[in-house]
């Protein structure tokens, strides 16, 4: 059953046929309808988790440590300045290995303040050991937290995610959403089983001092782990497509018009939907050009990316993020990912959307222009 | 609640052999509260020397479910627990103790702590008062006795150590309408009946007990508790509770002793003037003084 919603309810919605068990909730813009959503599913009785209106995100993301340590399912959400506070609690959750899942409603960083979109709040949490998703539409939201908690949940991987959507952009947009029935979602989600918790009957230690004879052994097996998730995000995105009929790409990566391109433009979140729309109109004009969007940044998929750019030779890289005294985040992994094969496509960043700044089909044509336009030795005259 | 020692376990949840200096007033503690506590229990350990002593991977000394995130949120990782017990029906047959230092306490864990108990979470938060940073080298805290020399606040020429008195951290939270106790671990008896009272209080409670550090407080390391008798004796730490606003002096000494006393065998303190120690019997004294008016005014505290 389609309804047209906004995509804050979408997710709402998407964590409500979860059923987490504690919702440690602190409003911050443009999150702030996420939880408002799920405040009022609890108030009403249709869903009976535990709210906990905890008094900074710091908090929120501890709580949500403290619950799921307990071997509960459990949900947060935040945004921008809220994700920055909680930055130092993000490691301790991945490193103590809890699949807490959190929805990043994603805003630019303060100075100078601002309430709207960009990526830089969560991709400056890339090193955390968070899984991260970053999703195009409402539809792909509500999808995408129940393979999150998938995603987490199996015990091949046990670590958090964050399903990441643009702020205002696709946040507070109005889309149909087909809401999967409850049923369904149950079993596509069986109940969470955790492998170890707080429990008196059997008392385990949680959290102790790692000397430098254990800690990196601690840090490479999550590493392992994250990469081992690669594995596991394409096989819940095929048994989303066998439960329900629909799926991302390969959970990893979605393309469009890739096949027979010869230039790409890499993107994340809503961009590629604009991107999408460019691609139309240069396929009329007869340019081989693709998409690529790049879903999960964390684990990077280096081998699908490359994969599927056997006949590209450009690739335009849209950032909505910027390494100050750098470059943008996806610029340099892409760049990263094919410097040991032998043939490589030129690439070129650009960094486009800060702070709520639309980015335009203009914007994404100049990008393909520039990167068809490239060769290796350019003239200054 | 037990009227004598012989009420309290003899079983063991906090093993020996942990990495504790010799003469620790938190180990003592820890080992103490646990035995109030009892083996249906959770505990959270905030970042202190409890939690690096206890816990060197991969061992641990602590035989009931233990879990550590950080410093400052302790009381936040309670809270998630507290509510996951509810969740999962079993809230009133597991305890939930918390254990911070004055650092974790006092300081950066105070918006949490304060955010907890205002959500009237229920847990039993233990305190564990040695009166600076310890575990990371004796730095000054707001738990710390004005004059006191620590590594940030030292005994020079100009500033003689700590230049402010301690934070009324227990009032703090009797404001939060929590059951608030302060002990002594010269006093287990004392002390465990009050954490046995704070589990089972309906809502959040506040245990502040005063653990001597001979590391950082400069003494030899068999005195921790004949200073710890000491600074109940001289009225520096006194025993109360303050249940619903109200408070009750738990014991008073039984004579006079000048702080002089209780200062002189510790090196923090061995710079402090004639007029200094005035200054500190002072401010005891009058703080002693507001004890007894509120013990017998019957007025709320706050």
């Amino acid at each position: 059953m389609k309804k047209v919603i906004e995509a804050s309810t979408a997710v709402a919605l998407g964590v409500k046929l979860c059923e987490p068990g504690v919702i440690p909730m602190y409003p911050i813009t443009p999150q702030t309808h996420i939880v408002e959503r799920l405040a009022d599913y609890i108030n009403d009785g249709l869903l009976s988790s535990e709210m906990i209106h905890v008094e900074s995100e710091h908090s929120a993301i501890s709580a949500a440590l403290g619950a799921e340590a307990m071997g509960v399912r459990t949900f947060t959400a935040t945004a921008s300045q809220g994700l920055a506070l909680m930055h130092e609690i993000l490691f301790v959750v991945a490193g103590m290995r809890l699949p807490v899942v959190m929805a990043v409603a994603n805003r630019a960083l303060s100075a100078p303040i601002n309430i709207w979109n960009d990526h830089q709040d969560s991709i400056s949490e890339r090193d955390s050991g968070w899984i991260q998703l970053y999703v195009e539409s409402a539809q792909e939201a509500l999808d995408t937290i129940i393979q999150a908690y998938k995603i987490a949940e199996n015990r091949k991987v046990l670590l958090p995610v964050m399903v990441c959507l643009d702020g205002f952009t696709l946040s507070h947009v109005y889309e149909p959403v087909d809401i999967l029935k409850q049923e369904d979602v149950n079993k596509f989600l069986p109940q969470y089983n955790p492998l170890f918790k707080l429990d008196p009957k059997k008392p385990i230690t949680m959290g102790p001092i790692g000397f430098p004879n254990t800690y990196m052994e601690f840090r490479k097996q999550t590493h392992d782990t994250m990469l081992d998730s690669i594995n596991i995000i394409k096989d819940v995105n095929n048994q989303f497509k066998e439960s329900f009929n629909r799926s991302y790409g390969n959970g990893l990566i979605e393309t469009y018009k890739i096949e027979d391109a010869n230039y790409a433009i890499a993107a994340m979140g809503t961009a590629c939907s604009t991107t999408r729309v460019v691609v139309d109109e240069l396929r009329k004009q007869g340019k081989k050009v693709g998409l690529i969007k790049i879903k999960s940044f964390r684990p990077f998929p280096k081998q699908e990316i490359i994969s599927c750019c056997k006949n590209i030779k450009g690739i335009a890289v849209i950032d909505r993020n910027i390494s100050l005294g750098n470059e943008g985040a996806l610029y340099t992994e892409l760049r990263s990912a094919f410097y040991n094969q032998n043939k490589k496509p030129i690439i070129k960043g650009f960094i486009a959307g800060l702070g709520g700044r639309d980015i335009t089909p203009d914007h994404i044509k100049t990008a393909f222009k520039k990167i068809e336009n490239s060769s290796d030795t350019e003239w200054l005259l | 609640m037990e009227k004598t020692i012989a009420g309290i376990s003899t079983e063991e949840f906090f093993a020996s052999g942990h990495r504790a200096c010799a003469g620790c007033g938190v180990a003592l503690a820890a080992r103490h509260a646990l035995k109030a506590a009892g083996k249906n229990t959770i505990v959270v350990t905030a970042t202190s020397c409890l939690e690096v002593f206890s816990t060197p991977y991969p061992e641990t000394s602590w035989r009931v479910p233990w879990i550590h995130g950080a410093f400052e949120n302790a009381a936040a990782i309670a809270s998630g627990i507290d509510r996951a017990l509810k969740t999962l029906g079993k809230r009133k047959d597991t305890n939930l103790l918390v254990f911070g230092g004055d650092g974790g306490t006092f300081d950066i864990g105070l918006q949490a702590l304060s955010g907890a108990a205002e959500r009237d979470q229920n847990f039993c938060y233990v305190c564990l008062d040695n009166a600076a940073y310890m575990n990371t080298g004796i730095q000054r805290s707001g738990a710390t006795p004005k004059y006191a020399s620590t590594t940030t606040s030292p005994a020079g020429k100009i500033i003689h150590g700590k230049t402010e008195f301690k934070k009324p951290m227990p009032f703090i939270m009797a404001a939060h309408g929590a059951y608030v106790a302060t002990a002594n671990i010269t006093f287990p008896l004392d002390f465990i009946n009050k954490v046995k009272k704070g589990l089972a209080f309906d809502g959040p409670a506040y245990i502040q007990v005063y653990v001597p550090c001979p590391t950082g407080w400069k003494f030899a390391n068999n005195l921790t508790i004949d200073i710890a008798k000491l600074a109940f004796e001289t009225k520096i730490t006194p025993l109360y509770e303050i249940e619903k606003g109200i408070l009750t002096i738990s014991r008073k000494p039984a004579k006079e002793i000048p702080v002089k006393e209780y200062l002189k065998l510790q090196g923090r303190f061995k710079h402090v003037t004639d007029d200094e120690i005035r200054d500190i019997q002072q401010h005891v004294n009058n703080e002693w003084k507001r004890l007894l008016e509120l013990e017998k005014n019957k007025s709320r505290v706050c």
